[in-house]
Protein backbone atom coordinates (compact mmCIF):
# COMPACT_ATOMS: atom_id res chain seq x y z
CA UNK A 1 0.00 0.00 0.00
CA UNK A 2 2.03 3.04 -1.31
CA UNK A 3 -0.11 5.71 0.84
CA UNK A 4 1.21 3.39 4.32
CA UNK A 5 4.46 3.65 2.76
CA UNK A 6 4.07 7.76 2.17
CA UNK A 7 2.70 8.05 5.88
CA UNK A 8 5.84 6.67 7.58
CA UNK A 9 8.50 8.29 4.75
CA UNK A 10 7.24 11.27 6.51
CA UNK A 11 8.05 10.72 9.98
CA UNK A 12 11.51 10.05 8.63
CA UNK A 13 12.77 13.47 9.49
CA UNK A 14 11.13 13.14 13.17
CA UNK A 15 12.68 9.99 13.90
CA UNK A 16 16.26 10.84 12.30
CA UNK A 17 16.24 13.81 15.26
CA UNK A 18 15.07 11.49 17.86
CA UNK A 19 18.34 8.97 16.60
CA UNK A 20 20.61 11.10 16.26
CA UNK A 21 20.23 12.32 19.88
CA UNK A 22 20.58 8.78 21.56
CA UNK A 23 23.49 7.75 18.75
CA UNK A 24 25.66 11.55 18.24
CA UNK A 25 26.40 9.84 14.93
CA UNK A 26 25.07 10.72 11.86
CA UNK A 27 25.53 7.65 10.18
CA UNK A 28 24.55 5.57 13.07
CA UNK A 29 21.31 7.30 13.07
CA UNK A 30 20.81 6.98 9.58
CA UNK A 31 21.42 3.33 9.52
CA UNK A 32 18.93 3.39 12.47
CA UNK A 33 15.88 4.86 11.29
CA UNK A 34 16.76 3.05 7.43
CA UNK A 35 16.18 -0.59 9.30
CA UNK A 36 13.11 1.26 11.03
CA UNK A 37 11.40 2.03 7.89
CA UNK A 38 11.82 -1.40 6.63
CA UNK A 39 10.64 -3.25 9.41
CA UNK A 40 7.42 -1.07 9.62
CA UNK A 41 7.42 -1.51 5.75
CA UNK A 42 7.53 -5.32 6.26
CA UNK A 43 5.37 -5.67 9.50
CA UNK A 44 2.75 -3.00 8.38
CA UNK A 45 -0.05 -5.94 9.82
CA UNK A 46 1.42 -5.57 13.24
CA UNK A 47 0.55 -1.22 12.90
CA UNK A 48 -2.95 -1.83 15.42
CA UNK A 49 -5.08 1.78 14.84
CA UNK A 50 -4.76 2.49 18.57
CA UNK A 51 -1.50 3.50 18.44
CA UNK A 52 -0.70 6.72 16.93
CA UNK A 53 2.25 6.00 13.60
CA UNK A 54 4.70 8.03 15.23
CA UNK A 55 4.28 5.89 18.24
CA UNK A 56 4.61 2.94 16.57
CA UNK A 57 7.78 3.90 14.65
CA UNK A 58 9.32 5.21 17.72
CA UNK A 59 8.89 2.07 19.76
CA UNK A 60 10.38 0.22 16.43
CA UNK A 61 13.53 2.72 16.30
CA UNK A 62 14.02 2.33 19.82
CA UNK A 63 14.88 -1.20 19.66
CA UNK A 64 16.93 -0.40 16.61
CA UNK A 65 19.00 1.87 18.78
CA UNK A 66 19.61 -0.27 21.94
CA UNK A 67 21.10 -2.48 18.85
CA UNK A 68 23.03 0.04 17.65
CA UNK A 69 24.49 0.92 21.11
CA UNK A 70 25.17 -2.90 21.78
CA UNK A 71 26.97 -3.29 19.10
CA UNK A 72 29.38 -0.28 19.93
CA UNK A 73 29.94 -0.79 23.20
CA UNK A 74 30.79 -4.23 22.42
CA UNK A 75 33.87 -2.67 21.53
CA UNK A 76 34.22 -1.39 24.88
CA UNK A 77 36.98 -2.64 27.19
CA UNK A 78 36.49 -5.44 28.48
CA UNK A 79 36.50 -5.22 32.43
CA UNK A 80 40.35 -6.37 32.89
CA UNK A 81 41.22 -8.23 30.27
CA UNK A 82 41.52 -7.86 26.52
CA UNK A 83 42.80 -9.89 23.38
CA UNK A 84 46.48 -8.74 24.04
CA UNK A 85 45.99 -10.52 27.30
CA UNK A 86 47.33 -13.49 25.00
CA UNK A 87 50.61 -12.45 24.16
CA UNK A 88 51.55 -12.42 27.70
CA UNK A 89 52.00 -15.07 30.35
CA UNK A 90 50.72 -14.97 34.10
CA UNK A 91 53.40 -12.63 35.30
CA UNK A 92 53.32 -10.61 32.91
CA UNK A 93 56.03 -11.54 30.47
CA UNK A 94 55.90 -11.66 26.70
CA UNK A 95 54.92 -15.46 25.70
CA UNK A 96 56.59 -14.36 22.49
CA UNK A 97 59.29 -11.37 22.75
CA UNK A 98 59.12 -8.79 19.92
CA UNK A 99 61.62 -9.17 17.42
CA UNK A 100 63.53 -6.22 15.55
CA UNK A 101 61.81 -5.50 12.31
CA UNK A 102 64.68 -5.32 10.07
CA UNK A 103 64.87 -1.69 7.86
CA UNK A 104 61.71 -0.33 8.89
CA UNK A 105 63.16 3.29 7.11
CA UNK A 106 63.42 1.38 3.90
CA UNK A 107 59.57 0.33 3.88
CA UNK A 108 58.61 4.44 4.23
CA UNK A 109 60.31 4.83 0.70
CA UNK A 110 57.72 2.03 -0.42
CA UNK A 111 54.44 2.32 -2.31
CA UNK A 112 53.70 -1.36 -1.25
CA UNK A 113 54.44 -0.81 2.27
CA UNK A 114 51.53 1.53 2.53
CA UNK A 115 49.08 -0.35 0.68
CA UNK A 116 49.77 -3.45 3.67
CA UNK A 117 49.40 -0.17 6.32
CA UNK A 118 46.19 0.39 4.79
CA UNK A 119 44.85 -2.47 4.75
CA UNK A 120 46.17 -3.33 8.49
CA UNK A 121 44.16 -0.24 8.95
CA UNK A 122 40.86 -1.26 7.54
CA UNK A 123 40.76 -4.81 10.18
CA UNK A 124 40.46 -2.35 13.10
CA UNK A 125 36.88 -2.23 14.69
CA UNK A 126 35.66 1.35 13.66
CA UNK A 127 35.99 2.61 17.06
CA UNK A 128 39.22 1.52 17.22
CA UNK A 129 40.30 2.99 13.82
CA UNK A 130 38.23 6.22 14.69
CA UNK A 131 40.13 7.15 16.88
CA UNK A 132 43.56 6.06 15.95
CA UNK A 133 43.18 7.99 13.16
CA UNK A 134 41.88 11.02 15.02
CA UNK A 135 45.17 10.98 16.79
CA UNK A 136 47.75 9.48 14.54
CA UNK A 137 46.27 10.94 11.21
CA UNK A 138 44.90 14.76 12.01
CA UNK A 139 46.99 14.64 15.15
CA UNK A 140 44.63 15.66 17.54
CA UNK A 141 45.21 15.71 21.57
CA UNK A 142 43.36 12.41 23.57
CA UNK A 143 41.06 15.17 24.95
CA UNK A 144 39.88 16.33 22.11
CA UNK A 145 39.20 12.71 20.66
CA UNK A 146 37.73 11.52 23.90
CA UNK A 147 35.23 14.60 23.25
CA UNK A 148 34.15 14.05 19.51
CA UNK A 149 33.41 10.49 20.48
CA UNK A 150 32.28 10.82 23.88
CA UNK A 151 34.39 8.59 25.75
CA UNK A 152 36.50 8.44 28.95
CA UNK A 153 40.33 9.42 28.92
CA UNK A 154 40.83 5.67 30.30
CA UNK A 155 38.64 4.27 27.19
CA UNK A 156 40.55 6.09 24.54
CA UNK A 157 43.70 5.10 25.89
CA UNK A 158 42.42 1.45 25.53
CA UNK A 159 41.12 2.16 22.09
CA UNK A 160 44.75 3.52 21.06
CA UNK A 161 46.59 0.49 22.75
CA UNK A 162 44.12 -2.09 21.21
CA UNK A 163 45.02 0.07 17.56
CA UNK A 164 48.82 -0.09 17.96
CA UNK A 165 48.71 -3.51 19.48
CA UNK A 166 46.76 -4.92 16.70
CA UNK A 167 48.90 -2.77 14.07
CA UNK A 168 52.22 -3.91 15.31
CA UNK A 169 50.94 -7.50 14.92
CA UNK A 170 49.51 -6.81 11.55
CA UNK A 171 52.54 -5.38 10.07
CA UNK A 172 54.36 -7.83 11.38
CA UNK A 173 52.63 -10.48 9.44
CA UNK A 174 51.91 -8.65 6.39
CA UNK A 175 55.03 -6.52 5.93
CA UNK A 176 57.89 -7.49 8.02
CA UNK A 177 57.50 -11.17 7.64
CA UNK A 178 57.09 -13.60 10.54
CA UNK B 1 58.51 -2.46 42.04
CA UNK B 2 60.04 -3.87 38.59
CA UNK B 3 57.22 -3.08 35.95
CA UNK B 4 55.99 -6.15 33.81
CA UNK B 5 56.11 -6.45 29.74
CA UNK B 6 52.79 -6.35 29.95
CA UNK B 7 52.49 -3.13 31.60
CA UNK B 8 55.38 -1.65 29.73
CA UNK B 9 53.83 -2.04 26.49
CA UNK B 10 50.44 0.23 28.33
CA UNK B 11 52.93 2.86 29.31
CA UNK B 12 54.62 3.05 26.13
CA UNK B 13 51.51 3.94 24.01
CA UNK B 14 50.00 5.68 26.59
CA UNK B 15 53.26 7.92 26.45
CA UNK B 16 52.72 8.86 22.85
CA UNK B 17 49.53 10.33 24.06
CA UNK B 18 50.72 11.84 26.99
CA UNK B 19 53.67 13.38 29.18
CA UNK B 20 54.70 10.46 31.47
CA UNK B 21 55.20 11.17 35.09
CA UNK B 22 58.74 11.44 36.65
CA UNK B 23 59.10 8.05 38.09
CA UNK B 24 57.24 5.94 35.16
CA UNK B 25 59.78 7.33 32.77
CA UNK B 26 62.19 6.29 35.65
CA UNK B 27 60.88 2.55 35.85
CA UNK B 28 60.26 2.66 31.99
CA UNK B 29 64.21 3.09 31.17
CA UNK B 30 65.26 1.04 33.92
CA UNK B 31 63.00 -2.28 32.63
CA UNK B 32 64.03 -0.88 29.00
CA UNK B 33 67.46 -1.73 29.43
CA UNK B 34 67.32 -5.36 30.23
CA UNK B 35 64.23 -5.84 28.14
CA UNK B 36 65.18 -6.46 24.04
CA UNK B 37 61.58 -7.41 23.78
CA UNK B 38 59.92 -4.76 25.23
CA UNK B 39 62.62 -2.37 23.62
CA UNK B 40 61.63 -2.91 20.41
CA UNK B 41 58.29 -3.00 21.30
CA UNK B 42 58.90 0.66 21.57
CA UNK B 43 60.66 1.36 18.71
CA UNK B 44 57.99 -0.38 16.67
CA UNK B 45 55.43 2.27 17.73
CA UNK B 46 57.45 4.73 17.18
CA UNK B 47 58.07 3.09 13.80
CA UNK B 48 54.71 3.12 13.45
CA UNK B 49 54.01 7.01 14.67
CA UNK B 50 56.77 7.57 11.88
CA UNK B 51 54.67 6.09 9.09
CA UNK B 52 51.25 7.23 10.25
CA UNK B 53 53.09 10.93 9.34
CA UNK B 54 54.02 9.54 5.82
CA UNK B 55 50.61 8.31 4.92
CA UNK B 56 49.06 11.40 6.49
CA UNK B 57 51.10 13.59 4.23
CA UNK B 58 50.47 10.74 0.94
CA UNK B 59 47.02 10.89 1.40
CA UNK B 60 46.55 14.21 -1.18
CA UNK B 61 47.73 12.53 -4.45
CA UNK B 62 47.64 9.03 -3.52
Amino acid sequence: MNDFRSRIERERPYLLRYASLQLRDAQAAEDAVQETLLAALAGEHGFGQRASLRTWLTGILKHKIVDAIRRTTREAPAAGEDEFEALFDERGHWIEMPGAWSDPDAALDQQRFFAALELCLSRLPPKTAQSFMMREHMGLETDEICKELSITPTHCWVLLYRARMSLRECLTKEWFGK
Amino acid sequence: MMLSCKEVTRIVSRGLDRKLGFSERVRLRVHLGICDGCTNFRNQLAFLREAMAKLADRSPDS
